[in-house]
């Protein structure tokens, strides 16, 4: 025998193995899951059922919405079925420990436990989802016809998209525009050496002046004052272009910093590479840095550009008609906010592809070998 | 005259002195190894003849021309003088073909396709004119660093600088590099490497240099230093080394 055996065996030293223990018992939390199952589908029932007296008070209570609701019914059930699953591998669980089959009572007790788990975990969904549709049927589905007034959306969706147009021409423009001022911004903070000195100053004291300027204030200041200064060519601007200058004044600050993290992410031995083939400051920083910076901040700067299309529903405050002021106008005509959740819809419908399409571009990249 | 003096050059980095009078020089087509323990400042040498480092006192001159201190085209001084890096420093977001033509391109204003032709040349020589339109990662550490020796060569440098460019490769991948540069010297190109590759800086350097205390504390042919040291520190050096197996 080994040295390296001598230590190890446990009958020499007389010391013990101390994962040896047989599993814990997981009928409990299969019994836990089971409980909560029921209970989960009781609720629902129930609020299936008010849901079914809230559409016949709409006169949408006909077979098809019937049919509709039963299928959801069976549906709520199915959370207990990893639980029943659960029970069902603890007993095969406690059956391989009674004939000391210590392996085969692990794997089971780790199968009832996932599936216990599993089962838990769908019904507290299951829990909030049906808190959210109790919310919007209650008080005789107040909240519901308040914000989801089915025929007056679709009556006005048209009104609607119309003006969103004006939303869709701020933010292109602007963002074209914030990628172009943030990236000079960035570099200015980067010029090298005395000369670059002042540049760097001018670069730093916009960027703190437009990151600490709320967008709206900066919106009303250059919406309303720039006509009133009279300057030629500026003050006969329209709404939407002033909607611009401000828009791209604030986000060019953000970009800026987005940029310049980016810039400062690239190792400096990629500098010293490019230095060392004799490329200039600027050579090197066109065509080794910031083509890598670009790359990794894709991410964030399509954050910047989700909130840049949100910021555009600030534009109202100068009278601009973009989609929310005509939901607004649509609102007070008709005491009801359901025009406004259109909007609503269309700002969130319109930022998730563009996350889902970034994610596509960088995958890619990655699978190609570049970066 | 020498290709490259080195005289008397002092550098600090924080309190801490790399270069203390250091002096060397190097003639055309020769060979040169820097050796000694890591920290004696082998690679800022490098770098300070590139002019990626500033030197604080003394000079270099390549060719007759002072390198170092004010008024000097850092830009010029690098189209003459190429270095190659140990950790390859290739652009990761180009592919082989776009390394290496950048700077021919670039900075010698080469029309695309010419330089495209002498970068597959150089490529196809090294057998890697199948990766032309890969990017970096996919190839091996060896493959990159032979990039990055043909993206230097590129340029037609009168003089390469090679900055422990084997340090960072696999063992199995050294050799394919260092065949490279045994042909570099054989075709007469005027090289300085620091290196850590004994048997390598015995085969093909002119001259061995033992860099220690911020000075070339010991220089001579290959037989020499290796053979018969005089000094009682490239002895203790050298002997670490083969205790280490790697001599």
């Amino acid at each position: 025998m080994t040295a390296r055996d001598k230590l190890t065996a446990s009958d020499t030293t007389g010391r013990r193995w101390r994962f040896g223990a047989p599993p814990k018992n997981p009928t409990k939390l299969a019994l836990t899951a089971i409980a909560v199952g029921v209970i989960l589908a009781a609720l629902s029932w129930l609020t299936l059922d008010n849901l079914y007296l809230a559409l016949q008070a709409l006169e949408q209570g006909g077979a098809a919405a019937k049919i509709i609701l039963v299928i959801l019914g069976i549906g709520a059930l199915y959370p207990l079925r990893p639980a029943f699953r659960s029970l069902a591998r603890a007993r095969s669980s406690r059956q391989a420990l009674a004939q000391n089959d210590l392996v085969n009572a692990r794997i089971d007790t780790a199968a009832s436990r996932d599936a216990a788990w599993i089962s838990i975990s769908l019904s507290v969904a299951l829990a909030i989802v049906l808190m959210v549709v109790e919310f919007l049927i209650a008080n005789d589905l107040a909240v519901s016809r308040t914000f989801f007034l089915l025929p007056l959306m679709g009556e006005t969706l048209g009104l609607i998209l119309q003006a969103f147009l004006t939303n869709i021409y701020i933010f292109l423009i602007a963002e074209v525009l914030v990628l172009v001022v943030g990236l000079i911004v960035a570099i200015a903070r980067f010029t090298p050496g005395e000369a670059g000195k002042p540049i760097r100053a001018l670069a730093v004291i916009y960027t703190d002046v437009f990151r600490g300027l709320p967008a709206i204030i900066n919106i009303y200041l250059i919406g309303f004052g720039i006509s009133l200064t009279g300057l030629p060519v500026l003050k006969d601007c329209s709404q939407e272009t002033f909607a611009i200058i401000a828009l791209t004044l604030t986000n060019s600050a953000y970009v800026a910093e987005i940029y310049r993290a980016g810039i400062e992410s690239i190792h400096w031995s990629q500098i010293a590479g490019a230095r060392s083939l004799g490329l200039t400051y600027m050579q090197t920083m066109r065509f080794v840095i910031v083509p890598q910076a670009v790359r990794r901040i894709i991410p964030p700067l399509l954050n910047s550009f989700i909130s840049l299309q949100k910021d555009t529903a600030l534009v109202n405050i100068i009278g601009a008609m973009d989609a929310f002021n005509q939901a607004k106008i649509i609102a007070s005509n008709h005491f009801n906010l359901s025009a406004v959740t259109t909007v609503a819809i269309i700002f969130v419908v319109i930022t998730i592809p563009q996350a889902r399409l970034v994610d596509r571009l960088v995958e890619r990249r990655r699978l190609a070998g570049g970066m | 005259m020498a290709l490259i003096e080195i005289r008397d050059i002092h550098k600090n980095f924080g309190g801490h002195t790399v270069f203390n009078g250091m002096s060397l020089a190097v003639e055309e087509h020769q060979v040169v190894c820097l050796i000694g323990p890591s920290g004696c400042g082998k690679s800022t040498l490098l770098r300070c003849i590139n002019g990626l480092e500033p030197i604080d006192g003394g000079e270099i001159r390549i060719h007759g021309e002072r390198m170092t201190g004010p008024g000097v085209d850092v830009n010029a001084l690098r189209r003459d003088v190429g270095i190659v890096f140990q950790s390859f420093n290739l652009f990761p977001h180009m592919t082989v073909l776009d390394n290496v033509t950048l700077a021919p391109i670039q900075v010698l204003k080469v029309p695309r396709a010419e330089a495209e032709a002498r970068a597959m040349e150089l490529l196809k020589r090294i057998g890697l004119e199948q990766k032309a339109t890969s990017y970096p990662d996919r190839l091996s550490g060896g493959q990159q660093q032979r990039v990055a020796i043909v993206r230097a060569l590129a340029m037609d440098p009168m003089i390469m600088l090679l900055d422990e460019i084997t340090s960072a490769l696999d063992p199995e991948l050294v050799a394919e590099v260092l065949s490279m540069v045994r042909d570099l010297a054989r075709e007469g190109m005027t090289m300085l490497l620091a290196t850590h590759e004994m048997g390598f800086a015995r085969e093909v350097a002119s001259k061995v240099c033992f860099l220690y205390g911020g000075k070339v504390h010991e220089e001579g042919p290959p037989e020499q230093i290796f053979g018969a040291p005089r000094e009682e520190r490239t002895r203790s050096f050298l002997r670490q080394i083969v205790d280490a197996g790697r001599l």
